[in-house]
Formats: C-alpha cells, sequence, structure tokens
C-alpha cells in the first residue's frame, strides 16, 4: 500500500519531522535522526560565535536529510519575514517552518503576527509551514493565505502535556485542504499515535526525543506510534459502545450447569 | 565602527561582508551561513562587493539546533 505524505508537491517518505532542539550532542542528534527515520529536521539560525565551531549542518547533510528552517524566537512578523529570507539564503531552500511567539512563558504563537507574516512570505515564493495554535479558524486562515500545510500545536513546546484538545485538532483536521502536522507538545510515543489516529498526516517533535533520557531509543518509540497511529487511522477504527458486544458468538455454547 | 553581532569593532568600516566573515572565522562559500546588514539581507552572491558602511549593524548568522 502507498501512503506517502506529499507537502507543496514534495513526497516525504517519513511523517514524523525531526526537531534538532535540544540534543545534547550531534553525534546523538545524528543517531536519533537515523532511529526516527526521519527525512526532514529543524534547524534555527542564529549569531556566529567564532568559540563555537560545530558542524551542524555537515552532520545533517550527512545523514541525507533536508532541512526545515524555523524562525523560533521571532515575536514580530516583521522579524520572523526577516529571519525565513536569511534561511533561504543560508540553506537554499524556499521552505520554511515560521514560528511567531506571542508570550514567552507559553511560547504560545501570535496568530494576528502569524498570519501577516505567512501571507507575506507565499508572496515573497516561500513554502509556509506555520507553528499555529489548535484554532480551527486560524488553521483555515492560515490555508487561505496560501499555507502548504498547517502546523498546529497539542500543547506548549517543550511541555510534552500530549494533545490537551483533541476534539479541536479533529476540526482542524476535518477542515484541512492542506496537511495537518502536529507540532509540539508531544511528551511519548502514544501521544504520537493519538495525533495520527485523529488524522494528522504527520508529527513534529523535538523535545520528547531529545531531551529524553535515551534519546535514540526515544526516537524508534515515536517513529513506532507514528506509523502505528497512521495504520490504525487507515485502518478505522471501531465505534466506542456503552456496553459490552461479545467477541465470541454464544450460539452453540455448551449446557454444562445443573441449574433448574 | 560597525557593530557585527552586537560587537563594537573600530577599523572595519567599508569592510566587505566577505572580510567581516573572515573576522569571523567563516569561509565565503560556507554552507548555513547568512548576513544582514541593518536588517536587510545580503545575497551571498554579493558579499565579496557588499561594503559596510560605518555606523552599520551587521548580523552574520548560522545554523544552530532548534525547533
Amino acid at each position: 500500500m502507498t501512503d506517502t505524505l506529499t507537502i507543496a508537491g514534495r513526497e516525504l517518505p517519513s511523517r514524523l519531522i525531526l526537531g534538532t532542539g535540544g540534543f545534547p550532542r550531534l553525534e546523538t542528534l545524528s543517531d536519533a535522526i537515523r532511529a526516527s527515520g526521519t527525512s526532514m529536521v529543524t534547524v534555527a539560525l542564529r549569531r556566529i560565535e567564532t568559540a563555537r565551531r560545530g558542524s551542524l549542518v555537515g552532520v545533517l547533510d550527512d545523514c541525507g536529510v533536508e532541512l526545515l528552517p524555523n524562525t523560533a524566537g521571532c515575536f514580530t512578523a516583521r522579524d520572523a519575514i526577516t529571519t525565513a529570507h536569511l534561511a533561504r539564503e543560508a540553506f537554499e531552500t524556499d521552505w520554511v517552518k515560521v514560528e511567531v511567539i506571542g508570550d514567552e512563558r507559553t511560547l504560545l504563537p501570535d496568530g494576528a503576527e502569524l498570519l501577516t507574516a505567512c501571507e507575506q512570505l507565499v508572496a515573497d515564493g516561500f513554502v509556509v509551514l506555520p507553528y499555529t495554535t489548535d484554532d480551527p479558524v486560524l488553521a483555515r486562515r492560515l490555508e487561505e493565505v496560501g499555507c502548504a500545510a498547517v502546523m498546529p500545536l497539542g500543547s506548549p513546546i517543550g511541555s510534552g502535556m500530549g494533545i490537551r484538545n483533541p476534539y479541536n485538532l479533529a476540526l482542524i483536521v476535518e477542515q484541512a485542504g492542506v496537511p495537518v502536522v502536529l507540532d509540539a507538545g508531544v511528551g511519548t510515543a502514544s501521544d504520537a499515535a493519538l495525533a495520527m489516529e485523529i488524522g494528522c498526516d504527520a508529527v513534529l517533535c523535538a523535545s520528547a526525543i531529545s531531551r529524553a533520557e535515551d534519546p535514540v531509543t526515544m526516537a524508534r518509540a515515536i517513529r513506532a506510534g507514528v506509523e502505528g497511529g497512521r495504520l490504525a487511522r487507515l485502518a478505522g477504527r471501531i465505534p466506542r459502545r456503552l456496553h459490552a458486544e461479545a467477541s465470541t458468538p454464544f450460539e452453540g455454547l455448551p449446557d454444562l450447569g445443573v441449574s433448574s | 565602527m560597525i557593530v557585527l553581532n552586537g560587537r563594537e569593532m573600530d577599523g572595519r568600516d567599508g569592510c566587505t561582508v566577505c572580510q567581516l566573515l573572515a573576522d569571523l572565522g567563516v569561509e565565503p562559500q560556507a554552507r548555513g551561513v547568512a548576513v544582514a546588514v541593518d536588517g536587510e539581507v545580503i545575497p551571498r552572491a554579493d558579499w565579496d562587493r557588499h561594503t559596510v558602511p560605518a555606523g552599520a549593524h551587521v548580523e552574520a548568522l548560522t545554523a544552530m539546533q532548534g525547533g
């Protein structure tokens, strides 16, 4: 069965997108990427420091993954737009995960600034993947301005609180004409599975893997969660019932009692 | 004086973007590097001829883990 995720005409072999934030060592990041089976990872842009001569891009290139630059840390549409253009220059990709934060404590997206930034970046020719709240109306607006996917949160970034409002997520999935990627909130494999069972097309996950006690094993676990949840969605789950429905037929039941 | 990644630098007025990147130990062909001067993105192709005037704020960025 062919079941490939396609975003903006590009086929992605894996339905798990890995965030690279939080890994203590590049070696662990590299091992986790391979264990996760992902084909796309996020990267951020920060000031060059002469003391820090890491080779992040080299490591990611060695893993053979596509880069999805983000605009993490931006609080205004203007900053996010400039950051996206810098990322295009740095990584030679039109793809961008647009993140415009509205609150330092919760890191929740600023919907108004996000919509402004996305509209402009679509006009500038970007493939725009917005990190958004789980508000179905905002998700629809983002799709209407031309975003290639919508990426609602399950709960705040790094909180590991899972999917706090599965109903909203289901509404977003139901109405969306573009892929829905659950972004933020995954704490463990079952959260990823639930997102896929609800009907998300993919899961973006960073902290749950990078900050796990054993990131590489958690990468395998969340990969399995995504794959299991996807299969369950395709298979079609049984309806929930208030009472039991016997799976073993009553016909042919022997009479073993001496009652009456 | 210019400001490079938040640090004031004397004697670099009129330098090209390439020269400033060299100050940071970055090869001009390095992948994953981007530069803005006073908030304007400078395309890679212009780095060797785009000069940075006195008072300019230069941001030289590279890939970091995130997101």
